[in-house]
């Protein structure tokens, strides 16, 4: 089956179902509350492909993945609040919130993003680019495991404590009540659908980039840095130059979903993108098979659906059910729900050798 | 081809390789001996850019001290490690495959492979590999993950190698086999070997500098050495064939 999906008809056949499942069956069974839980699901799962690029293929423990989601999410949400105050009020008009807060002038920085092009150049670009220098300045130093992930969580940390402080971003109660999207308005149960189609679309997107990457020699490279950074130096290569390439596209696919899921849920707050929620990214992937491609997919959506499922049940008790199962993976099945597959095969080839013999 | 003048290593005050000249020529497999702490890998860690020193290393009319550990690698200049680091994950030609790859323009890394390299095959046929193309590494024999450490190194390009240990934990039969190997490699290219087992010296070296403390202590043919008095003092007379117990801790 593995080697089945490893073909060009195999890839095919597997983007087909993902294709068919995400357009044809989600929307025909889920209710429109559902399939708005989903496209926010989709969008950590959009996070998850990047994490598992980085971390999984990488060894880059990314645990501030929340930063290049924030990043994403705000920019766009500039973007939706200018609209809106100036569809309302006209050109230069201050969005509601600036308004409550006393702040009469608009912030010179807000001005570009009533331009949709700038603030979509400026959704791929301005994260990249922040994990560019970062990746540089890390790299080429050296600084690698325990202390990068150490690192990047303080960044998230320290991001969402900067934007709690900023009144002209909504401080700590963010920036929320978008009415249009672009142009089409966000209470519309069609626009909403139209927002998971494109959810799902990027994802499809971002796991193609993905799978790509995986099977390039660059995928090979990375591989390589990961098990033994130094052979690859002695080498010849600047292995700093190839953990920021993947440390920048998972930059990217974080920043793209946190722009996605801005107009999916409506709100985006420093609470969505501090530490907890950069666990809550890692988490997923953990669970679902961080080497894997389609693990990280598989293990964000399951996680987030059971968080939503199990607090609708029992609000108390999912932290607990989340650091049990965090435990339980991480102790049992190192390699997460996508090395079940690998493991039954090979329980059952353990025989095979004897069969063969006789 | 490569020329070190008057290497100097300082960790904290103690000079791990205290001045020592050495000279490395094409079509030569030079043993580099000596016992523990006699400054053998830091030397090869001081031309690989690993080790900060003092002094000068030439190769081809080049300096390169002050250089990066990937820049000195480009120049030609490979190395191994004591124990065999090789990607354990990947395939045998997937190893050779990124060891080639040093030169690949960003494009070329970014597609996948088509085919392997006309290098890439011969060189594994040529390290006894050639049956084990789609072997991920980690599974390897221990001698076979050296000899593909060595074949990293061929298919890079590399003129000057640098061997640490190549034969740590090798049967005889493969200790032979590595021999040979090594000499057939020597052929056009400068080939250094960090060794503690004196019988694969003898049957192997063209030439044996012997460090002691830091410093050499002799240099020359197998006979030259075996027969300087200093030498047998300090190393020939105490150590004999015993390979280093942590040899086997290592490996």
């Amino acid at each position: 089956m593995r080697n089945f999906f490893a073909t060009r008809l195999g890839t095919w056949t597997g983007f087909a179902a993902a294709a068919l499942v995400l357009f044809g069956l989600a929307p025909l069974v889920l209710s429109g509350f559902r399939l708005g839980l989903l496209a926010q699901f989709t969008c950590y799962a959009i996070v998850a492909v990047g994490i598992g690029l980085a971390w999984g293929r990488g060894g880059m423990l990314t645990l501030g993945q929340g930063v290049f989601f924030g990043m994403g999410a705000y920019l766009m949400a500039m973007h939706l609040k200018m609209a809106d105050a100036e569809f309302r009020n006209g050109p230069g008009a201050v969005p509601d919130f600036m308004e409550l807060a006393g702040i009469r002038e608009l912030p010179a920085y807000w001005a570009p993003f009533s331009s949709p092009v700038f603030t979509i150049a400026a959704i791929l670009v301005l994260p990249t680019a922040f994990a560019v220098v970062l990746g540089l300045a890390v790299f080429k130093r050296r600084v690698k495991g325990a202390y990068f992930a150490i690192l990047s969580q303080a960044l998230a940390g320290a991001f969402a404590i900067l934007l709690i402080g900023q009144q002209s971003l909504g401080g700590f109660n963010g920036l929320s009540r978008f009415r249009y999207f672009f142009g089409y308005n966000l209470d519309d149960p069609v626009n909403q659908q139209m927002l998971y189609f494109i959810a799902a679309g990027v994802l499809l997107v971002v796991v193609a980039i993905a799978l790509q990457l995986r099977r390039s020699r660059y995928g090979e490279l990375l591989v390589a840095v990961r098990d033994a950074e130094e052979r690859v130096r002695f080498l010849g290569y600047d292995a700093a130059n190839i953990k920021v390439v993947a440390y920048a596209t998972a930059a990217l696919f974080a920043s793209v979903a946190g722009a996605i899921f801005v107009p999916v849920v409506g709100i985006i707050s420093p609470a969505s993108i501090g530490i907890v929620p950069s666990i809550m990214f890692i988490l997923g992937v953990a669970i679902g098979g961080r080497a894997s491609l389609v693990g990280p997919v598989v293990g964000a959506l399951a996680v987030a659906w059971a968080q939503t499922a199990l607090s609708e049940q029992f609000p108390s008790a999912w932290t607990y059910a989340q650091g049990l199962l965090f435990i339980l993976v991480i102790a049992l099945l190192p390699g997460g729900i996508a090395s079940v597959a690998a493991l039954t095969k090979r329980f059952q080839r353990t025989p095979a050798p004897v069969e063969a013999a006789a | 081809m490569l020329i070190c003048k008057n290497i100097e290593v300082d960790f904290d005050g103690f000079k791990a390789v205290n001045g020592v000249d050495l000279t490395l020529d094409r079509g030569e497999v030079h043993f580099l001996i000596g016992p523990n702490g006699a400054g053998k890998t830091t030397l090869v860690d001081a031309v690989t850019g690993l080790a900060k020193y003092s002094g000068s290393v030439v190769k081809d009319g080049e300096e390169l001290r002050g250089k990066k550990v990937h820049h000195i690698a480009r120049k030609g200049i490979g190395r191994t490690f004591q124990t065999a680091t090789v990607f354990e994950d990947l395939t045998v030609a997937q190893n050779l495959d990124i060891a080639a790859g040093a030169g690949r323009s960003p494009w070329a890394l970014l597609r996948r492979r088509k085919h392997l390299p006309a290098n890439v095959v011969e060189t594994m046929d040529r390290i006894g590999l050639g049956k084990e193309a789609d072997t991920p590494a980690g599974i390897l024999a221990h001698g076979q993950k050296q000899w593909l450490e060595i074949g990293m190194l061929l298919v890079g390009d590399a003129d000057v190698l640098l061997l640490d240990e190549p034969i740590a934990g090798m049967g005889h039969e493969e200790r032979d086999t590595t021999g040979r190997l090594l000499h057939d490699i020597a052929a056009d290219r400068a080939v250094a070997v960090v060794e503690h087992d004196m019988d694969f010296m003898r049957a192997f070296a063209d030439r044996v500098t012997v460090l002691h403390a830091g410093a050499v202590l002799a240099s020359g043919s197998v006979d030259e050495v075996s027969g300087d008095p200093r030498v047998q003092a300090v190393y020939l007379g105490t150590a004999t064939d015993e390979k280093e117990p942590a040899d086997a801790a290592t490996a």
